[in-house]
């Protein structure tokens, strides 16, 4: 059964493409069962906005009536990501996963197809007040008929491939870490992060905070750095923190945001299982009628960044004050100027004589510098320049960066936009062949 | 060199965002000049950026509770940074509704400004983001090329209409033309003009109102109807338009002829909100002088911000 072009769903508008046998919702009948369910109310939306969070996945959509329910289910195109939610029998007003006596169906569509029927959210609340799916093995169609207000129907009839079973191998039980918070409050932890950022590392910090931080590659360009971004947040806004300090992953936002958002909407408790970079990390959310896993992949060379995070979180002076029943964040709490401080002088040192006393004048403790701070690298740019007189080399110079701040801007974003392929996800979940 | 501060009023913070967001409008890269009384948003007229400058200065004791810093010495007592002006902007985009920011110059992976924010939670505790935005410290001998442009005196100044309204009909000519002329006299009058071969469209605004000159300028002698002309960039005049968020109820236009033979137009803007803010910037758009209708470039965009509470 070849896929047909996703042009077959276009029958949508409303002056819907009726079934082919009017009046009939759902023709089922056949050697190879057929399955159908009706959502009906608020769930329609509950619905869409899962399709919604998979489809920041995969571009295919796994979906397979089971008798506990109805799962939909997706895997990226690297497998470094996969997506399941599973519909408990409940959340349907009717539910029949196959006829009497026969074989379980399963199909594979596209994403793009299934997405478009339930693309405007707002539709859906507003008007859509029920939403029957139906899939017949004979007619090789997987129908979806949308019952909105004032008798509009829509009917979306979608190809779709035989397939097999999607799943991948996990088990949130052998995951040493976990964390569970509401949804609401890792969604707005993310919210500080610029939208184009791949990777985020989440990391287990000192006195149990969670430190969510962007991840950047090192770039051998080190001129265009990018802003690094941190939210930390306390143990109290988690209902269940069991992890281990200095644990830490990082793995895509883009797919975390997806889970995410449905989650909020679903005002659900968000649950994170993780092992050692480098092992998928879990992302379960459940209520009575749904149930919904994320395995992502995670870098494996988490090593050293971990470490980084340990090591800022030390080089960070606690405040004395910080008893248990006044947890204050350290950056915060933190009053004291000098330690944060830098001592840059080493840029104007290169200006001559004129410069050369203002080190000395500098007050103040020198915070511990690396030798090699980035600012010696200017140090050496520009001895040949003659103190006083701005060559125009230095503009030139400053030109260059303007433009190469804009370009490598650019360049930064692409390097996000290249999503954490199966190169660099290098543990992605096993999948079966 | 050292510097942190500290702002905590829900207002300042708010209006300190709006600011960093209208200077990510007008520039990629800005320079952040740190002075104990001052901060200043630099952007030099350099022709890699286009040839739009712009200068922008805060009073440090309006927006901040807490502040210090220490310069370069005692007598340059100053810091000078290039930043990301996005950056600084995204960061401050997540300060609003903030419990409390603090800004300080910090070396973590390397030098940068750190910006870290006390948010609401719903729970007792409290949420800190910070954000590390890389910056490049300016060595001193290149600080002259970032000290504040010299203002000339205007032959013709003008109050400006509505803003949005000056926009909207700026944002039609764009669709026509690339260029505009500016005319101002006197007399109140201020055209917004588009010549191209087949069309010329001019929008005319009259009695705008003149404010009373600083000083008795060499233009005194001139016929209050005689109409001072800038011809300048559509795009930067709308980017300048397009990038205000300060609210203002009053906008100021001059017009300069420069003894180098350049043209200048200032933009001056003054905002009066509840808590009494006065914001006065100024776009100078630079024209070398050549022939009347020959090829400008863009010149630079000043802004100066002062806030009285």
């Amino acid at each position: 059964m070849g896929a047909e072009p996703a042009g077959a769903v276009r029958g949508k508008g409303p002056r819907a493409r009726r079934p082919r046998r009017a009046g009939q919702c759902w023709p089922w009948f056949g050697r190879r069962g057929s399955m159908k369910c009706l959502v009906t109310g608020s769930n329609v939306k509950v619905l869409g906005k899962a399709v919604h969070s998979l489809s920041r996945i995969g571009d295919e959509l796994y979906l397979e009536p089971l008798e506990d329910g109805l799962s939909l289910r997706t895997v990226n195109s690297s497998r470094s990501a996969y997506a399941c939610f599973l519909f408990a029998p409940l959340f349907f007003q009717q539910y029949q996963a196959t006829t009497p006596g026969q074989d379980l169906l399963r199909c594979k569509i596209l994403m793009k197809s299934f997405l478009s029927v339930f693309r405007s959210l707002v539709m859906l609340e507003k008007t859509v007040e029920k939403c029957c799916i139906s899939l017949n093995g004979q007619s090789s169609r997987l129908v979806v008929q949308l019952h909105c207000k004032f008798g509009v129907r829509k009917t979306h009839n979608l190809s779709f491939q035989d397939c097999e079973s999607l799943q991948a191998v996990f088990d949130p039980a052998l995951c040493p870490h976990v964390l569970r918070a509401p949804a609401r409050v890792l969604g707005e932890a993310v919210l500080p992060f610029p939208p184009a950022l791949a990777e985020v590392t989440l990391g287990i910090g000192r006195g149990c905070r969670v430190i969510l931080r962007s991840y950047h590659e090192e770039d051998a360009d080190s001129t265009v750095r990018a802003m690094v971004t941190e939210v930390c947040l306390g143990e109290e806004d988690f209902q269940q923190l069991q992890a281990q300090e200095g644990a830490a992953i990082t793995f895509c936002l883009k797919e975390f945001r997806g889970l995410l958002s449905f989650a909020e909407s679903a005002n659900l408790n968000l649950c994170i299982h993780f092992d050692a970079p480098g092992r998928p990390a879990i992302f379960t959310v459940k209520d009575s009628l749904l149930d919904g896993h994320f395995v992502l992949a995670t870098l494996s060379e988490t090593d050293s960044y971990s470490q980084d995070l340990g090591s800022l979180e030390r080089h960070r002076p606690v405040p004395q004050l910080q008893a248990h029943s006044t947890p204050h964040p350290d950056d915060f709490a933190n009053d004291d100027i000098d330690s944060y401080m830098i001592a840059m002088e080493t840029t104007i040192g290169n200006e001559g004589s004129r410069a050369l006393p203002s080190i000395s004048l500098s007050p103040g403790p020198q915070p511990p510098q690396s030798p090699g701070s980035p600012s010696e690298e200017e140090d050496e740019a520009e001895p040949s320049t003659v103190p006083g007189t701005p060559p125009p080399k230095k503009v030139g110079a400053e030109g260059e960066g303007g433009g190469g701040g804009g370009g490598g801007e650019g360049s930064r974003l692409q390097n996000s936009l290249v999503p954490s392929s199966s190169a660099r996800c290098s543990s992605a979940p096993s999948w079966p062949p | 060199m050292k510097f942190r501060g500290k702002i905590v009023d829900g207002a300042c913070l708010n209006h300190f965002t709006r600011i960093s967001n209208m200077i990510a409008k007008l520039a990629k890269t800005c320079t952040l000049r740190i002075s104990p009384d001052k901060l200043n948003f630099i952007l030099c007229d350099k022709l890699a950026n286009g040839g739009v400058s712009m200068w922008c200065e805060l009073e440090q004791e309006n927006f901040f509770s807490e502040f210090q810093m220490e310069g370069f010495s005692a007598e340059n007592n100053e810091i000078y940074l290039e930043l990301t002006s996005e950056n600084l902007s995204r960061a401050l985009k997540t300060a609003q509704n903030a419990r409390a920011l603090k800004i300080k110059l910090t070396n973590k992976h390397f030098p940068c400004l750190t910006v870290s924010v006390e948010l609401f939670s719903m729970s007792s505790s409290t949420r800190i983001a910070t954000h590390d935005i890389p910056i490049k410290v300016i060595p001193r001998k290149l600080w002259k090329d970032l000290q504040e442009p010299m203002v000339p005196d205007p032959d013709v100044s003008i109050y400006l209409p509505v803003l949005k309204t000056m926009k909207s009909v700026v944002e039609k000519m764009k669709n026509i033309s690339s260029h505009l002329v500016v005319e101002a006299n006197r007399d109140g009058e201020l055209n917004l003009k588009i010549e191209t071969e087949l069309v010329c469209v001019t929008t005319h605004f009259k009695d705008l109102g003149n404010p009373p000159l600083a000083s008795e300028s060499t233009s005194q002698d001139r016929n209050p109807e005689h109409m001072a002309e800038v011809h300048i960039d559509i795009r930067k005049l709308l980017q300048f338009l397009a990038g205000q968020q300060v609210n203002p109820t009053k906008a100021l236009c001059m017009h300069r002829i420069c003894h180098s033979g350049k043209k200048t137009l200032l933009l001056r803007v003054e905002t009066n909100e509840t808590y009494k803010v006065r914001i006065l910037e100024s776009l100078s758009i630079r024209w070398h002088h050549m022939a009347e209708s020959s090829l400008f470039t863009m010149g630079p965009t000043w802004m100066r911000i002062n806030q009285c509470l």
